[in-house]
């Protein structure tokens, strides 16, 4: 189909020609234009900056709470998509649509939202604060807004391949004598491996960024609650542009390698799926 | 046969108790939250949520940023994404998985740094930075002729005749009628002195670094919405068009878009929820003037800081609705956007 396309459908330069003009000007150049700014800065300073203390546990408290966070997805995501396809219930549709909640809300509102849920005065504070669990101004809270901002994102690549299932193999399952445990501990959580690990990725990829929720729950404490977003942004309320760039270039390396990731698990659970 | 049928269902007890927990945790994580927004701004009363809206002037102001910002990038992105789609769907070439992967480049880098690297192009000490606040405007006439002559050059690609590709005649229009395009708005821009001299152009710290960053952040939903949905219904209508002498235009127009028309609207709504609700790159571009570059987000953050909560929560609430509107839509579309896609690729 490919060659014939070209000769008979209109438009393939111009599309082509467009969409390389576009993505060039808004994302290409930029992102070259930032790495050209890290190698103006010089090696050892570069080093420096990105390997100050400052920055270690910036980068510790980043990769933390979003594995963290992504780790309790993968049981969440897995418990959701499974009622949502499994069980039938009163209202399921609306619960189903509740899952995009967290796509949809500005992480703004999403950070405001918990900030004031959980501090001593607020509805679920006052119970939990009493109990010694803080969960505002402390990584605690980090992992619990970075768990909502996640959550859609395992739900989603789990959902479709339970759907898509065969029974046939659970009931094989059941006739050779399994009990239910057995066969979901052996029989349909390995096909769902790819995809958790897909979600997983996701949601980690997707927490390693985040800024705007976990800007309000944190408290931005250096060497504390401070993220790697937030130590940017502090630099660059400094006007420090070249410390600010350095970091973020460590943060794009990840997201490079961690976009590289995803799609090859994309990939191979396709197959694996298939 | 009934010993098969419980072979994959699960006891009732089961079922009530994981039904119950993630009732718990979507209750904890999503439906607390919601509906603490709108019991927060409202508990002041009505007439005050009204006057927290509407009668402060930043916050009104942050509401009409934000309706100018998001559907300026909405629409930058819309072209991008039918251009891509349809490359992408219709063509094989070399380097089509890397421009696939490239789309969804913008996704994975954090919000903030895609801000900064605005801020490195045209802040003050950024690499155009300096040009733009001597001299802001010395090449817009530039960019403008250029934008008209690439204007002229895709509406004659888009009215050739199918069966004109040959004809050369056409091969030479197109270039010479763009090239005429760009002298053309050139002259007369420079001729009734259009743009100032002198002046400085603010693009970070103002709304056009707002609206780049925003179209940044949200560049591959609706490319991302399309390339599945194009593939789906496959290229038989399109060729039919062209093969019985649509040009590319009524092609477009007619075949092309009235299929994709749902999926391009559910992208839509999902890029224009993501445009109305950015916080880290416009954060980092914005400068935070009140009533002059604070979007809504923005102002949200502003008010939580001055202590101001029910100022925040009543922003935080349209955003709210926005988000719950956007949803209502996107399982609206969902049953028409993708079960035409669905039927056609099983069949």
């Amino acid at each position: 189909m490919s060659s014939v396309n070209r000769k008979v459908l209109p438009g393939f330069s111009l599309t082509l020609g467009y969409s390389m003009f576009y993505m060039s000007m808004l994302v290409l150049i930029p992102v070259a234009a930032t790495f050209a700014r890290g190698a103006s800065i010089g090696w050892n300073e570069f080093f420096k900056t990105v390997w100050s203390e400052r920055a270690r546990s910036a980068y510790a408290v980043t990769f933390g709470t979003s594995f963290v966070a992504a780790l309790i997805n993968v049981f969440l995501g897995l418990l959701i998509a499974w009622v949502l396809v499994r069980y039938k219930f009163p209202m399921k549709r609306i619960f189903d649509s509740l899952i995009d909640v967290p796509l949809a809300l500005p992480t703004s509102v999403a950070g405001l939202v918990y900030s004031t849920l959980y501090v001593e005065s607020g509805w679920l504070g006052q119970y939990l604060v009493p109990m010694g669990i803080q969960l505002v101004y402390t990584r605690l809270g980090i992992i619990l807004v970075l768990t909502f901002i996640g959550l859609p994102f395992i739900v989603r690549t789990v959902q479709p391949v339970l759907e898509d299932m065969d029974p046939d193999a659970e009931e094989a399952a059941g006739c050779l004598g399994a009990t239910r445990w057995q066969t979901f501990r052996h029989v349909i959580l390995p096909t769902l491996y790819p995809s958790l690990l897909t979600g997983f990725s996701l949601g980690f990829a997707r927490g390693l960024g985040e800024y705007g929720s976990v800007v309000f729950v944190s408290g931005n404490l250096p060497h504390k609650t401070e993220i790697a977003a937030v130590l940017i942004v502090a630099r660059l309320e400094e006007y420090a542009y070249g410390e600010a760039t350095a970091i973020a270039i460590v943060l794009l390396v990840f997201s490079f390698s961690m976009l590289i990731v995803i799609n090859t698990l994309e990939s191979w659970s396709k197959r694996h799926h298939a | 046969m009934p010993n098969v049928r419980r072979a994959h269902e699960d006891p009732a007890w089961v079922r009530g108790l994981l039904i119950a927990a993630a009732a718990g945790v979507i209750g904890i994580l999503v439906v607390v939250p919601v509906v603490f927004v709108f019991v927060e701004a409202l508990k002041p009363g009505l007439s005050v949520y009204w006057n927290n809206l509407f009668g402060d002037p930043d916050t009104w102001h942050s509401i009409k940023l934000t309706l100018t910002v998001a559907p300026v990038a909405v629409v930058a992105n819309v072209i991008f994404g039918i251009a891509a789609a349809w490359l992408i769907a219709r063509f094989r070439f070399p380097g089509r998985t890397v421009l696939t992967t490239l789309i969804d480049l913008p996704f994975s880098v954090s919000p903030v740094v895609a801000g900064l690297m605005l801020v490195l192009i045209f802040g003050l000490s950024g690499y155009l930075g300096p040009a733009l606040q001597e001299d802001g405007y010395r090449y817009a006439p530039h960019v403008v002729s250029f934008a008209g002559a690439l204007l002229t050059f895709v509406l004659l690609s888009m009215f050739r005749p199918s069966r004109s590709r040959k004809s050369i005649v056409w091969k030479l229009l197109r270039p010479a009628a763009a090239g005429a395009a760009f002298i053309v708005l050139f002259g007369l821009q420079v001729h009734y002195e259009v743009w100032p001299h002198g002046e400085s152009l603010k693009i970070i710290f103002a709304t056009p670094g707002l609206i780049l960053a925003t179209a940044f952040v949200t560049f591959p939903f609706v490319a991302r919405e399309l390339i599945p949905i194009m593939e789906a219904i496959g290229d038989d209508e399109d060729l039919a068009a062209v093969s019985l002498g649509a040009n590319g235009l009524q092609m477009f127009w007619r075949v092309t878009l009235p299929n994709i028309k749902w999926g391009l609207l559910y992208g839509v709504i999902l890029c224009n929820a993501r445009a109305m609700g950015e916080f880290g790159a416009v954060y980092v571009v914005s400068g935070h003037v009140a009533g002059q570059t604070d979007t809504m987000p923005l102002r949200v953050e502003k008010l939580f800081q001055e202590y101001n909560l029910p100022g925040a929560f009543a922003v935080a609430s349209l955003l709210t609705l926005l988000a719950l509107v956007t949803l209502v839509l996107k399982a609206g579309l969902e049953k028409k956007a993708l079960p035409k896609a669905s039927a056609k690729e099983a069949g």
